[in-house]
């Protein structure tokens, strides 16, 4: 059984999107979809060493909405997430190398092994961090637009939630606030339809969008096609427009679907003959339809002529990456006893 | 004029006359609108905010007028929003900024607790020290005229073992004013839980700026026979009482403020234990599970050997504040049962 469908366009809008790009512009973008993809699978296929202990969300499906996004921020503009982190990590220019050190409980992790998947952190290159409590990112991140708007700082805010983090009252809270002071903030509502286990349904009332509750608050709101990395592409250069003109804050909901389990590196998905499965098999089957990396990658084929070999080369390149990152967490030194007590106050 | 303040005056204490010529007096509210002035003025960073921070009662006058010197900007109201605004604040503290965030009453707290404790306790540690979350909440707990089981909550027994936090509890006007100040200095989230029936006192404030450490207790009276530990409204009590017991019964105390409940000063407990041998620990809170029984339980830890008698806590019993009048009475410790309670750890020898 099929719960929630994808209702997108699909291949069809993402050549009609692509039109306007050039090749070196969409094999950048597909180039950083493709690395997160890689990544995380290379995460899922060692996660049963048990050398990685740590609560992984794996963000594979939902990748094109971290790409698209950043794609349109700078530097100086920060980003805070949810703890499906990786994608937003990777996707600001996180150093990959932390993160798998981060990972492996290493001292040179992004935050020496304090953090864990659930907190990538990496400030230089404005990734600015992440709650594990959901809904909690949001005031926070909601804070450094109103700091930005105090200091009169030209750096905007992206926070990055889930579905039901729109069921916490804080994120009202902030949107709210958000809008009453016009801050420089733009709201990404990852929606895969599942917290947990728990389908959209039984959280919230069907026929009401999430987007359509944010454009209740007075945020300019919009909904898009999470795995269509141009309409997440376009609606974020909507977004920041508006944030950048003065206007105060926007919202996007990316529909998406998350392939693997909650955390972890399973499909948890059962056939729909299975009594107790959340989820079905065909359900899952059919959002592998509109995977936002392989749909991609047939465009740039298929339009845009790119060879097999360019492909492999990405893969190559990329690979030897994961390797590397691999080794140089894994030749990291342990965090020792001293460390235990550091930084629970800041002098 | 309002009932509380009514009640607040009714219990506010003279100062006398030795005290008036030792200094410069002025009320317990202008002392920290002092330190709030040195801070704004000081630091563009630092800005308040809280529901009514611009409201003509201005949070009992701590924050009134402020809106007019600093501007809307700096000086502003919120949405009722208390987790929320929390978390604005962490994020507005990661990023440079000095938020001060004011609340009537400690039990809107209990609101904030999933930023204040998964978020901004938490952020320093879990990056490894790559962001402080400079932060004030400033609040002030209720007492009497039926404010009841929601309005006068003393709940920093229930922050107090939350690893990350700042609490501050001031007794005095110059305390208010040099905890303030180091409270808006400081690099972590500070907690400064004020009591409503010590915003009526005068004292001693010098007109300078001054920073009070934080955990460095004060010993506000000096005795031989026993000990008693606490902090704001706790420790005024205790205070009087010492007096009055020394003058009936020639019975003298050391009666210690801590003046932060974190970081704890131990140092001038054990020193004070080591004369007297004798304790009562005091608080404005709940005796179970807070600071009369943090503190209770750091003595015998490691301080067993200096008791001469069982420690006795005087905090509140193990109910709710209950709205009326008569039941109050029975609820609160106020100067009689603070001197039984001397008595009684006296007599135990």
């Amino acid at each position: 059984m099929i719960r929630y469908s994808y209702e997108s366009g699909g291949y069809a809008s993402l050549k009609e999107g692509a039109k306007k790009y050039n090749s070196d512009f969409l094999l950048d973008l597909f180039y950083k979809t493709y690395r997160i993809r890689l990544i995380e699978e290379a995460i899922a296929a060692r996660y049963h060493e048990d050398e990685m202990k740590t609560p992984v969300h794996l963000a594979i499906g939902q990748e094109a909405i971290a790409i698209g996004t950043a794609a349109v921020l700078g530097v100086q503009d920060l980003v805070y997430c949810t703890h499906r982190t990786h994608a937003v990590y990777l996707a600001k220019g996180g150093d990959l190398n932390a993160m798998f050190a981060e990972f492996h409980c290493r001292t040179t992790g992004c935050c020496g092994s304090r953090a864990g998947s659930m907190h990538l952190l990496d400030k230089k290159v404005g990734m600015a961090g992440s709650s594990a409590i959901v809904g909690g990112a949001i005031p926070i991140a909601t804070g450094f637009a109103l700091s930005a708007q105090q200091k009169k700082e030209n750096r905007l805010t992206a926070v990055y939630f889930g579905d039901a983090a729109v069921e916490e009252g804080a994120a009202w809270e902030s949107i709210n606030f958000a809008v009453l002071k016009k801050l420089p903030i733009i709201f990404i509502c990852e929606n895969n339809f599942y917290s947990v286990c728990s389908p959209l349904h039984y959280r919230q009332p069907e026929h009401i969008k999430i987007y359509k509750k944010a454009e209740g608050f007075g945020v300019k709101s919009e909904c898009v096609d999470g795995n269509n990395i141009f309409a997440v592409y376009e609606a974020a250069q909507r977004a920041v427009d508006h944030v950048r003109k003065g206007f105060g804050p926007a919202f996007i909901e990316a529909h998406t679907y998350r392939w693997l389990a909650h955390h972890g590196s399973e499909d948890d998905s059962l056939a729909d003959d299975v009594l107790g499965g959340y989820r079905s098999m065909e359900e899952l089957n059919e959002w592998k339809k509109y995977d936002p990396v392989a749909l991609t990658k047939k465009l740039l084929q298929e339009e845009f002529h790119v060879k097999e070999t360019v492909f492999d080369r990405f893969k190559e390149k990329i690979s030897q990456e994961i390797e590397d990152a691999f080794d140089f967490a894994l030749q990291s030194p342990r965090p020792t006893r001293d460390m235990l007590m550091q930084y629970v106050y800041s002098e | 004029m309002l009932w509380d303040e009514k009640v607040v005056t009714q219990n506010a204490n003279t100062v006398d006359e030795e005290t008036r010529l030792a200094g410069r007096v002025i009320g317990y509210v202008d002392a920290i609108r002092e330190a709030l002035t040195y801070a704004m003025d000081e630091d563009e960073q630092v800005f308040l905010l809280g529901q009514g921070v611009d409201d003509p009662g201005g949070m009992f006058g701590v924050t009134k007028g402020f809106k007019e010197v600093y501007g809307a900007d700096r000086v502003f109201d919120t949405p009722v929003s208390e987790d929320g605004m929390t978390g604005i604040c962490v994020g507005a503290a990661m990023t440079g900024m000095r938020p001060v965030y004011f609340h009537n009453r400690p039990d809107f707290l209990l609101l904030t607790f999933n930023q204040l404790v998964n978020h901004a306790a938490k952020i320093h540690y879990m990056d490894n020290g790559q962001h402080n979350v400079p932060m004030v909440v400033w609040s002030a707990i209720g007492r009497g005229w039926g404010s009841g089981p929601q309005h006068s909550q003393a709940v920093q027994g229930l922050l107090l073992g939350v690893p990350g936090l700042k609490i501050v509890m001031p007794s005095t006007p110059f305390d208010a004013k040099g905890l303030m100040i180091t409270a808006i200095k400081d690099n972590n989230p500070v907690i400064i839980i004020e009591h409503r029936w010590l915003t009526k006192q005068s004292g001693i404030v010098p007109k300078e700026n001054y920073a009070i450490p934080f955990g460095k207790g004060v010993y506000r009276r000096t005795g031989d026979h026993l000990t008693v530990v606490g902090t704001s409204h706790a420790i005024h009590l205790a205070a009087i009482a010492a007096n009055q017991l020394a003058e009936e019964q020639n019975i003298t105390a050391d009666v210690v403020d801590l003046r932060t409940i974190q970081p704890i000063d131990e140092t001038i407990i054990f020193e004070s234990l080591a004369k007297t041998g004798y304790l009562l620990v005091v608080d404005t809170g709940w005796e179970k599970g807070g600071v009369c029984a943090e503190i209770g339980c750091l003595v015998a830890e490691k301080g067993f050997s200096l008791l001469k008698a069982p420690i006795k806590r005087l905090g509140l019993p193990d109910c709710h504040s209950p709205a009326g009048y008569d039941l109050e009475q029975f609820y609160y410790p106020d100067v009689t049962r603070m001197k039984e309670a001397m008595l009684d750890v006296v007599r135990k020898k």
